[in-house]
């Protein structure tokens, strides 16, 4: 039984158990009002409205803007030429998007048009191309330009979460990694085994997830898997912990902790030669090392000083200094990729919540409201962090905007969700074409 | 913390088997936390038997996962607490548990062949890597007692499992002073 493990990756196509469904709790005062008409198949009479849904959905689920439900609409363009701009003053949209969707062989091109209402011009026009069972991807990326183009910030749409499910009563569990779109959608399963799974963590490539699964003696022992070979790579199994593995910027080493010299340390270890070196010594517990941008230092959680505080270590001469001076719980940092800040776990008044440090004023924002709130995960635009938390006596996954202003909760239809990790990469990016 | 341990009869029923658990809240035994054991390692672990008897010495019996050891008076079997519990983000073995980690580290001197494993558990709160190494730090304490009371670390494996596998859900005080554990299980 013990080695009753189950090793796949498949990728369930249609909407089914185990998605994430994503509520906003707190959305901006002032939403930008987006209409989104349903886009035009060309030549082939009406097909999926996937793509439209998804745009919708996207811009909703941020808690930026409001979209205009189909109903509503007094007309419906497909093409600038068609566009009445009176109709959408009259509904007190902003801005419109519309499009054309075309059958290419194998192949489906996609022509949209962002047009804003109120100075009556177009903002942006573009066309991609995308394999037939490419549309929700096509609608990620139609949402992410929205985005970007309305707000100035990169969207994520097109990224992705990995977390760990468990399900099943506490002696009996089943422990699943999961990677499914950042809408909760499209869900993969990597790993699927009865012992604990934690810690996963991707690489910059966002082709390889690292982890630590106990699947093999009940024993703890660190991973990296890759996802389209769909092959996978023991990295350490030493006595004692093997955990909290974290790739470097530039993918070439692993920062991980092992206890088999007696105590927790942080351990770099190097993919290709597989050399080790020990870059803490200390007694304490130190642990969940974070890569700074530049690879040069690792942030770490040690309790060196009495109580968890976060600490920076210089990789050129291993000296250490202490971040985190404010309360008497502070863990699990991981550093802004701009190196202006650090978000991480911070206890206050015996409450767990992710706070922001701003490393150059010196300043702590606590971002969450809620209790128990562990593994913050910034988005790859740095907008959003997401992070788990309880609800209904139930482990879920929550987001927040680094502004704090927008906020929505990821429950799933089974069991408890935790350790979610912010793909670094798109699933998939397209060029726009020259027409 | 008497010489003798361990000696003479056996043989009792299921019944006496299962009340010993509740039976054997003995007094504390009396001295430092840490006292060395007179035994040492080292020594002859199988007694001499008791004259006049020509019975095998009662040892200790793993059944499932825990450990029956023949109680002090010779009379019966009692079957060893094997779950120890911690306050919160603390690894200090309570002194509380002392008496019952002698009996485990008796029975581990009388019986060089058994093997245990100590599990170290930690509270939800926090960090679940922070834990890991909490239970580890737990479960190492444990496991330096037993080592002082003349314990060969060689029948000891730690292993930590920080907050993974709680033995109780809920999100108060109560839950998680459940849940801050480390389990002796033998093997």
């Amino acid at each position: 039984m013990r080695y009753c493990l189950i090793l796949i990756l498949c990728v369930y196509a249609s909407a089914s158990i185990g998605e994430l469904r994503i509520e906003v709790t707190q959305g901006l005062d002032k939403p930008v009002h987006v209409a989104v008409v349903p886009f035009n198949w060309r030549g082939w009479g009406r097909g999926s409205d996937t793509l439209t849904d998804v745009v919708n959905s996207d811009l909703q689920l941020s808690g930026r803007f409001k979209t205009t439900s189909v109903e509503q609409m007094l007309s419906r363009p497909h093409r600038a030429k068609d566009v009445l701009y009176r109709d959408w003053r009259l509904l007190k949209v902003e801005y419109l998007v519309i499009g054309e969707i075309r059958r290419d062989g194998d192949n489906i091109e996609v022509t949209y048009e962002l047009h804003n209402i109120v100075t009556k011009t177009l903002e942006h026009k573009e066309t991609i191309v995308g394999g037939r069972d490419e549309l929700r991807d096509m609608g990620h990326h139609v949402s992410d330009v929205v985005f970007e183009k309305l707000t100035g910030i990169e969207g994520a749409f097109a990224t992705r979460i990995m977390y760990v499910t468990a399900v099943g009563p506490l002696n009996d569990r089943t422990f699943r990694l999961n990677i499914a779109d950042a809408d909760g959608h499209r869900v993969e399963t990597v790993l699927e085994t009865r012992e604990p799974i934690l810690s996963p963590a991707w690489a910059p490539d966002g082709n390889r997830v690292a982890y630590v699964s106990f699947e093999k003696d009940s024993k703890p022992a660190i991973y990296i898997q890759d996802l389209q070979a769909k092959t996978r790579r023991m990295i350490t199994n030493f006595q004692g912990l093997n955990g909290a593995p974290a790739f470097s910027p530039d993918g070439t080493k692993l920062a991980l902790v092992l206890s088999k010299s007696g105590n927790p340390d942080i351990w770099t270890y190097d993919l290709k030669t597989r050399a080790m070196a020990k870059v803490t010594r200390h007694y304490g517990i130190d642990t969940e090392p974070s890569w700074s941008a530049d690879g040069k230092s690792i942030v770490f959680t040690s309790n060196r000083g009495g109580s968890p505080q976060i600490y920076k270590m210089r990789l050129r001469d291993l000296n250490v200094e202490r971040v985190t001076f404010e309360g008497d719980y502070n863990a699990r940092a991981s550093v802004l990729s701009d190196g202006s800040g650090l978000v991480m776990v911070h206890r206050r008044n015996d409450i767990y919540n992710i706070s922001l440090l701003d490393l150059k004023r010196g300043r702590l924002s606590v971002l969450t409201q809620t209790s128990l709130d562990e593994s913050p995960s910034i988005a790859p635009n740095r907008s959003m962090l997401i992070y788990a938390t309880q609800h209904a006596g139930q482990g879920i996954l929550a987001a927040v905007s680094i502004d704090g202003g927008v906020k929505f909760n990821l429950p799933s239809s089974e069991g408890d969700v935790r350790e979610p990790a912010w793909s670094p990469k798109k699933r998939k990016v397209f060029t726009p074409i020259s027409k | 913390m008497g010489t003798p341990k361990m000696r003479g009869v056996l043989v009792i029923g299921l019944a006496s088997l299962l009340l010993a658990g509740c039976a054997s809240n003995e007094p504390e035994d009396s001295g430092p936390e840490i006292s060395p054991d007179t035994d040492g390692p080292g020594t002859m672990v199988e007694k001499p038997m008791a004259s006049g008897s020509d019975k095998q010495e009662a040892k200790p019996m793993v059944k499932g996962d825990k450990l029956v050891i023949p109680t002090s008076s010779g009379m019966g079997y009692e079957m060893l607490q094997g779950i120890f519990y911690f306050d919160f983000d603390q690894a200090i073995v309570k002194r509380a548990g002392h008496s019952e980690l002698n009996k485990h580290a008796r029975a581990l001197q009388s019986d060089r062949m058994l093997r245990v494993r100590l599990e170290g558990h930690a509270d939800e709160r926090g960090t679940r890597e922070y834990n890991l190494a909490l239970g580890e730090r737990r479960a190492n304490s444990i496991r330096a007692y037993l080592v002082a009371q003349g314990v060969s670390s060689s029948q000891i494996e730690v292993i930590s499992y920080g907050e993974e596998k709680p033995v109780v859900e809920g999100h108060s005080e109560s839950g998680w002073s459940q849940n801050r554990r480390v389990e002796i299980v033998y093997r």
